[in-house]
């Protein structure tokens, strides 16, 4: 392990966020086991006062696991001079086995933690939480992808040996320099490009659909999602060289230096928060023949499609800008 | 109302009742604070510390060759060269002589080194800083000037006279404070280094891609050598300062984890005061989300004042005050310290860092305290 403050910051945030969620799990058990509405016993009140606290936590974890993701980027990025052939964050992340795999845990459980927060304000708008059992399980469904997150991040980071100056000699010669791992994502550009330029406008589409006519929520979240697995793959094989202006760097993690203005960091966000409040949309669609949301949903399914068009427009804006400005030109490609 | 007309409005009570019990909560503030300030300072000065060895090491030579002699480092055969210089992809290797000299007069260790400019002018040296304000007295107005005598005595035991030619400019003093630049003549005769002997050999190396390739043949043909990259000792200096910063984090913790005690205490030791605000608050309307709301913005206010005060202090006790507090255990013991400020800088990862160290703590030790004070029953409080 290398003991550094970055380090600690993540292992520190991580057992906090996961005791948390996993003191609201328990909370989670015991409300879907004895919640009942009609009752006026001692213990339903109890239990009402206690989904205030576990709302509380989980917009806290929410928080929290949003930074940790960025902050585990950049642990990873600023630590890639103590690896031989790491350059950035992509060298670093495969210096062992677990590093991309935390990576993609810690994406997966900002959306699910995000979703989790949709339910739990759509249920809280209703007077009879009629939501609650089934916010309770997605609550359990997530807690299990925290805790594997934060061992496998604790795997990662507790494993990392630097390659530093032994006093026999330098270590490089045991150990030979691994390929950096930059092309790892990188699919054919066409292919990418297609991709992203039919699926931003029928994204964008379908939402306005869905704000429009509060129709159509389940295709537009379906929708949503490929379009943030394109996005995602767009940004790499073919967005990020114009940052660079070079064009067979792909690599997802350079793009958050400061020499490219730092503007990874709106990128990614916007890409998360569309996927969120895309998937938003479609998973409480289900319960908009509920008595008491058939008013509260299409209004919130509407907030949700703007803010997922906004932030996919955010997205394409600034992936144009970079395109457009670029002193890169891909035109003899 | 709109969203951000209530934020607001609750924002403006939470203050106004925060303002109501100063005593209480600037202590807390003022302890929130100083633990920040311990945090970031050692960041802060980790991380510069850090920036200068990268900076200074950005001219090193890209491969330094030393020859061991039962594992501890030894003077080189010159004749070595000769063979590295045969290597391909070798640009150029030159011998290196330079040591440690221990003045008694002063108590301090200088750094010799040869510089080939003075090699035509034995008897002459250049020297840092700390030299010139050491070798006397210590005192400022007796610092040594051009053309002043330093006795050194060598190591058969005569005594060698050397000149100052001029000072090292201020402007390298990290590096510098200590040094004193020689020629090759009186190095050897100080020492009594034999002709084709040096202390380590450096390389350029055309391309940086051979440098292993050419590393693992050096140690080939000359099994006694040990090279070393430039790349390798930053990664060793940014390792053992990362390691050194981590170390006072964890003395530090103990304080640390003193202050979340603290803060628990005081967020679940309400006063019967607050109790009966609260109680009042629900009972005209307040629901419980909103004085969780108020809960929150308490939080972040205390929170946000501590953080940003400490980080000020911090900036202004590494970056104006020469972290006067613990610059001899971070930056290593030394008789002639080199005093210097650092180049402030400050990331927004080290803001993110001591957030996590910091804030997420606090805010998780406060939960449920305020959970619990949001959920008084207004008749139970009210009526005590």
């Amino acid at each position: 392990m290398i003991f550094h403050p970055g380090i600690l910051a993540l292992l520190l945030g991580s057992a906090l966020t996961t005791s948390m969620l996993c003191y609201s799990a328990y909370e989670g058990v015991r409300i879907i086991r004895n919640w009942d509405i009609r009752s006026g016993s001692e213990r339903q009140l109890e239990l009402e006062r206690r989904t205030y606290l576990v709302s509380t936590v989980m917009s806290y974890v929410l928080g929290f696991q949003l930074l940790s993701l960025f902050l585990f980027i950049y642990t990873a990025d600023t630590l890639s001079p103590l690896f031989i052939g790491a350059m950035c964050a992509a060298g670093s992340l495969n210096v062992n086995g677990f590093g991309y795999s935390a990576l993609v845990l810690k994406i997966v459980s900002c959306l699910l933690a995000g979703l989790w927060l949709v339910v739990n304000f759509t249920d809280n708008r209703a007077y009879d939480y009629p939501l609650i059992r089934k916010k309770y399980w997605l609550l359990l469904f997530i807690t299990p992808f925290l805790i594997a997150e934060t061992s496998v991040q604790a795997g990662y980071l507790l494993g990392l040996r630097p390659n530093i100056i032994t006093s026999c000699c330098g270590t490089l010669f045991s150990t030979d320099a691994k390929t950096v791992m930059s092309e790892f994502l990188a699919l054919p550009r066409l292919l990418s490009e297609a991709a992203f330029f039919l699926s931003a406008p029928i994204t964008v589409a379908l939402g306005l659909y869905v704000y429009l006519r509060s129709k159509g929520a389940y295709l537009f979240s379906i929708v949503s999602f490929i379009h943030f697995l394109i996005s995602i793959g767009a940004l790499i094989s073919f967005i990020s060289i114009y940052f660079y202006e070079l064009p067979t760097h792909h690599c997802p993690f350079c793009i958050l230096h400061p020499e490219y203005g730092y503007v990874g960091y709106p990128m990614y966000l916007a890409i998360l928060v569309s996927a969120v409040s895309g998937l938003g949309t479609g998973i409480i669609n289900p319960f908009r023949n509920i008595a008491s949301l058939c008013n509260v949903i299409p209004r919130i399914q509407k907030r949700l499609a703007l803010i997922s068009i906004l932030s996919n427009s955010a997205f394409v804006l600034i992936a144009g800008y970079g395109i457009l400005f670029s002193n890169l030109s891909m035109a003899a490609y | 109302m709109g969203a951000i007309e209530k934020q607001r409005n609750i924002l403006d009570f939470t203050l106004s009742s925060l303002g109501r019990r100063k005593g209480k909560n600037i202590a807390l503030v003022v302890v929130y604070t100083f633990v920040i300030f311990l945090l970031a300072s050692v960041l802060f000065f980790t991380h510069s510390l850090k920036k200068e060895a990268f900076l200074i090491l950005q001219d090193a030579p890209e491969m330094t060759v030393q020859r061991l002699l039962a594992g501890r480092q030894d003077l080189i055969p010159t004749h070595y060269i000769d063979t590295i210089r045969q290597i391909r992809g070798v640009q150029s290797v030159a011998p290196r002589l330079w040591g440690y000299y221990y003045d008694a007069m002063s108590g301090a260790n200088y750094t010799l080194m040869v510089n080939a400019e003075l090699n035509d002018r034995a008897g002459e040296i250049i020297i840092g800083n700390g030299v010139s304000m050491r070798s006397m007295s210590g005192k400022r107005n007796q610092a040594l000037r051009r053309n002043d005598i330093i006795p050194f005595k060598t190591y058969d035991g005569s005594v060698l006279t050397l000149k100052v030619r001029g000072l090292l400019p201020f402007a390298s003093e990290l590096v510098t404070a200590d040094l004193i630049l020689v020629s090759e003549a009186d190095f050897r005769k100080l020492f009594s280094i034999a002709n084709d002997q040096a202390t380590d050999l450096v390389l350029n190396v055309r391309n940086a891609k051979e440098l292993s390739t050419i590393a693992a043949k050096i140690t080939q043909i000359h099994p006694d050598t040990r090279p070393i990259l430039r790349e390798e000792i930053l990664r060793t200096y940014d390792a053992v300062f990362d390691w050194r910063g981590g170390v006072i984090f964890m003395v530090l913790s103990g304080v640390f984890f003193a202050f979340i005690i603290l803060a628990w205490d005081k967020a679940t030791g309400l006063s019967a005061e607050e109790k009966r605000e609260i109680g009042i608050l629900k009972a005209i309307g307040w629901e419980t989300s909103d004085i969780l709301l108020m809960k929150f913005w308490e939080g972040s206010a205390v929170s946000m004042a501590a953080f940003f005060m400490g980080i000020f202090l911090a900036y202004l006790h590494i970056f104006l005050a020469s972290s006067i507090l613990f610059e001899p255990v971070l930056k290593g013991w030394s008789v002639l310290y080199p005093s210097f400020r650092l180049t402030p800088y400050i990331s927004v990862y080290h803001i993110a860092t001591l957030f996590f160290l910091t804030v997420i703590p606090y805010t998780v030790v406060t939960i449920v305290p305020s959970w619990r004070s949001a959920t008084i029953d207004p008749d139970s409080v009210m009526r005590m």
